[in-house]
């Protein structure tokens, strides 16, 4: 026969990769320090998204992959999924931050006062043609001032938990989920949900909180806190349970939504003899947390995990939805699977069609 | 990649985990096991659930086979034929009789599976019932009480609109009468050859993180209503122009230099065989 | 016989029940814990308690239901009728009582108590339930041959066309074309998809049917051919059927006992004829009154 049956996957694979170096067409090379300092906020969310804190790895993987930022989550979840796992820190505390930033959209003035620290929030929005020519961004600015001690301040959360207008959290002790290692069931324990979100990409929870926010839920969030600041990661002491070993520390930045609710005034026999209420209001409240500066991750964060505790019909107020749907390695990876082949299961589903088609002849 | 990695890359705690959960899902044909997907090199929908399996069930002494769409040749198999070798260095082939372990996407190679072999078939959706429910608590419910009726009706629905059963590939099978199954996107031609096979079956979906099994002599019948005979796709007088085999899922094909339509072997070892003895 | 009595034989063809169908005691639903003060109390202004803000939608309901005749449930909005049938059909979960079923394990077994699987075997073979809102009980997208037919698989039954043989007969039995079949109900009039209901709700020939105020909404003339289906029915099926309207003219003509529910409670009941012409009640003499 003169037909030959097509082949060659193989070379063509290579010459693929091939290609791929000649595309990054690259005149300088681009340090993974420069990656690291000079675009810090993308490596930011890098790490947030592969669930690693890893500056130096995530600059890495960035620059390995033509800054594609999909790419880069993966390889450096990739990696992570290689670690051992040696040891747990102990919990950390957002409160015991050295902060950098604090803000409250609650309050005009708060205990600590309200620190702008550094952020894009009041620049103007114009391109910086002076930066064309190879001078930094930080060329024109005076010596900053180290401040001459720590700046750490109490939660707004906890006054209003003192005062009893926001109820307490009951100290919870069970081992929290992982889930790196375990399959997320639903509904989702408190950790198991805390874990997906913050992990989760930035645009698609961005979105499900903007739908929140405009009418497909239930919430219109208040920030009661933004803090940005330094924790400590600590382990104990192998040979003493008493001391800590402090390993380093790590940049976080945490917001504190609340919300009114309106609650059901539990029936308790205690009411006898009080007047009823049966719309009760409360204030209820969302966590978020990113690692860095991504402030927009953890506001998006704090308002889906306040909609979830609601019921309705729309999408952010459906956990499975949420959680199942924002991860970025299971959602890059299903929607590029589509270009490989599927003409095996084509050929079927035209076979479906042209036999229907056949009916009407 | 260098030798700080574990033969067949996974550590062998994660192997042993994974073996756990394909010895609970050859126990309960059918069954959906969750299981811990661990993250690969290679993406998610690109056949990690699969590969986990074949990396956990692998030996020095296996012999591989890798597939997609039934050719050994396609990128895909290629690519993960080249990860899976070089995590392991064992052999490999394209020879469907030959090999003790063949991972495929999408096909079951046509010679039927022999006793001693595992067909590892990679699964984007596991649950048939995603289909008609998108919720995962709800179809888990389901699965647990054998409650099928929603798959059922849509396939009534089907033949009440269209007078045909719509479901191209991905055809849902009942397991030894207990757990409905989704088959992996085979075409309906492959589903009977799941049913009392000789073989092991092992589905892996990495990225919804469950496990599945049709041991061997298991009965594995399609959906059908009793008096609607389960239909095939059609080959009837068409052959493989290169092997001349028919009876067989061929690639509808258009030349790159003329247009014209031609037919070819899906299973391209098959007929890489039938080729060689006849030049012999 | 007393002249009552003897109008109800005739009624119901000549045939003197005395066989009972269902029989639930005690039915009671309550949101809320309740306390000292709303459980010793009978009735309740609007079922809430003013101590503890419990609100009582049902509160021990007895009621028997016989075989081949149509009991009506009357009440106001609030009265707990919708909670008394979608409670039976489980829809709700209830706080307390027991429902028991003639064929159903002799009559012995609370079928409140039973498993999932044992409530849907029931919800499929002994039932048939027509809510007031279609959306409810229909699925809008599917034909409406599918829609039967889902009652058909559900009670197992797995051969393609003596299936569509039957939904056929049953949409003939409620006037509705066959070529219509493969529609969906979202394209029909409200009448027309509380017959698709109807019908379904008869696939696997039930012996007790749920009406949930099928007719409210409906034009009159709308109303008075479902009304005269439900009768058909009655005399074809031989179905025992519970009745739900607010409508003191529906239960009239249909109904030939009747119960009057009033804030969760059952007030009074009998023979339909008696209550409308001689009601005992203040809240059931207001009732009647108030119909012109």
């Amino acid at each position: 026969m003169a037909y030959v049956a097509v082949k060659g996957g193989e070379v063509a694979i290579e010459a693929s990769i091939e290609l791929l170096k000649t595309f990054q067409n690259a005149a300088t090379d681009i340090s993974v320090n420069a990656i690291r300092d000079n675009l810090s906020m993308l490596v930011d969310k890098i790490m947030s998204e592969a669930g690693l804190y890893a500056p130096d790895y995530a600059a890495l993987a960035l620059k390995q992959c033509d800054g594609n930022v999909e790419e880069a989550v993966f390889l450096l979840r990739a990696y992570r999924s290689t670690l051992e796992r040696n040891h747990y820190s102990n919990e950390i505390n957002g409160k015991d931050m050295r902060l950098i930033r604090r803000i409250s959209s609650a309050f005009k003035d708060i205990p600590g006062g309200q620190i702008l620290g550094p952020t894009y929030d009041y620049s103007h929005r114009l391109l910086d043609f002076s930066l064309l020519d190879g001078n930094l961004p930080t060329e024109n600015t005076e010596d900053v001032l180290e401040p001459s001690q720590d700046i750490v301040s109490e939660r707004i959360s906890d006054i209003f938990r003192a005062e009893g207008v926001l109820k307490g959290c009951e100290q919870e002790d069970t081992t929290p989920t992982d889930v790196t290692s375990h399959l997320l069931t639903h509904p989702a324990d408190r950790s198991a949900r805390l874990q997906t979100l913050a992990r989760a990409d930035g645009g698609f929870l961005g979105g499900v909180a903007y739908s929140a926010m405009r009418g497909y839920g239930a919430v219109h969030p208040t920030i009661a806190e933004l803090r940005s600041g330094y924790v400590d990661i600590c382990v104990t002491y192998p040979f003493d349970e008493n001391e800590e070993i402090v390993l380093g520390e790590i940049l976080l930045t945490e917001v504190e939504s609340l919300m009114p609710k309106a609650e059901e005034q539990s029936f308790q026999d205690e009411n006898v003899g009080k007047a009823p209420s049966y719309d009760k209001m409360t204030l209820s409240g969302g966590y978020g947390l990113a690692f860095g500066r991504n402030e927009n991750k953890a506001i998006s964060m704090s308002i889906v995990d306040a909609n979830l505790d609601t019921v309705g019909d729309t999408p952010s107020q459906d956990e499975e939805f949420v959680l199942i749907h924002g991860d970025s390695l299971e959602m890059n990876g299903f929607i590029s699977h589509l270009k490989l082949p599927h003409y095996v299961s084509f050929q079927s589903s035209l076979d479906v069609v042209r036999k229907s088609g056949e009916k009407d002849e | 990649m260098n030798n700080d990695y574990n033969f067949a890359f996974l550590d062998e705690g994660s192997k042993r985990e994974i073996r756990r959960s394909i010895l609970k899902a050859i126990s309960i044909p059918g069954y959906q096991v969750p299981f811990g997907s661990r993250e690969l090199p290679i993406g998610r929908g690109w056949g990690t659930g699969g590969i986990q399996i074949t990396l956990s069930i692998i030996g020095k002494d296996d012999v591989l086979k890798v597939i997609d769409q039934g050719s050994d040749d396609s990128v895909n198999a290629v690519n993960i034929k080249k990860f899976v070798g070089r995590c392991t260095n064992v052999a490999t082939t394209t020879d469907s009789e030959v090999a003790t372990i063949i991972q495929s996407r999408h096909r079951i190679p046509e010679t039927p599976l022999k006793d001693g072999q595992i067909l590892v078939l990679q699964v984007p959706i596991p649950d048939p019932l995603r289909a008609v429910e998108p919720s995962e608590r709800v179809t888990k419910q389901k699965h647990a009480e054998a409650e099928y009726s929603a798959m059922w009706l849509s396939l009534y629905e089907d033949l009440t609109k269209f007078g045909e059963i719509n479901i191209s590939s991905e055809y849902p099978c009942m397991v030894e009468n207990r757990y409905v199954m989704n088959p992996s996107p085979i075409p309906r031609f492959d589903n009977h050859k799941l049913h009392n096979s000789e073989g092991l079956y092992l589905f892996g979906a990495g990225r919804e993180k469950k496990i599945y099994a049709i041991p061997p002599y298991t009965s594995v019948i399609p959906l059908a209503f009793d008096d609607v005979p389960f239909k095939v796709e059609n080959f009837e007088g068409k052959h493989c122009r290169l092997c001349g085999a028919t009876g067989v899922y061929l690639d509808e094909m258009y030349s790159s230099d003329t247009g014209e339509k031609f037919y070819e072997c899906s299973d391209t070892g098959f007929c890489e065989k039938n080729r060689g003895a006849n030049h012999e | 016989m007393s002249a009552p009595i003897r109008d109800f034989a005739k009624r119901i063809g000549g045939q003197i029940m005395n066989k009972k169908v269902l029989s639930i005691r005690g039915l009671t639903v309550r949101y809320g814990n309740g306390c000292a003060h709303c459980k010793s109390s009978g009735t309740l202004t609007k079922n809430r308690c003013p101590i503890c803000g419990t609100v009582w939608a049902l509160r021990h309901a007895d009621v028997d239901l016989y075989q081949g005749e149509i009991l009506g449930i009357v009440g106001e909005s609030g009265s707990g009728k919708s909670t008394l049938m979608r409670s039976l059909y489980f829809d709700f979960d209830i706080t307390s009582g027991a429902c028991t079923i003639e064929n159903y394990k002799d009559g012995k077994q609370n079928i409140f108590k039973e498993s999932m699987q044992q409530k849907r075997y029931i919800k499929n073979n002994l039932m048939g339930m027509v809510y007031q809102n279609p959306v409810l009980g229909l699925r809008m997208n599917y034909s409406a041959a599918g829609n039967i037919a889902e009652k058909l698989i559900a009670a197992g039954r797995r051969e393609f066309h003596p299936m569509t043989d039957r939904v056929k007969e049953l949409l003939n039995s409620v006037d509705i074309l066959e070529e219509r079949m493969k529609e969906p109900p979202k394209n029909f009039s409200g009448g027309m998809q509380q017959r698709v209901q109807i019908s379904k709700a008869l696939a696997n020939n039930p012996e007790i049917l749920l009406l949930d105020e099928v007719t409210t909404g409906l034009d009159l003339s709308v109303q008075a051919k479902v009304l005269d289906l439900i009768r058909r029915i009655r005399r074809d099926f031989g179905v025992s059927i519970l009745l739900v309207s607010h409508d003191l003219a529906v239960i009239r003509m249909l109904a030939d006992r009747t119960i009057v529910l009033l804030d969760g409670n059952i007030i009074e009941q009998g023979l339909t004829d008696q209550i409308l012409d001689d009601p005992q009640h203040a809240y059931t003499q207001q009732l009647v009154h108030s119909l012109i």
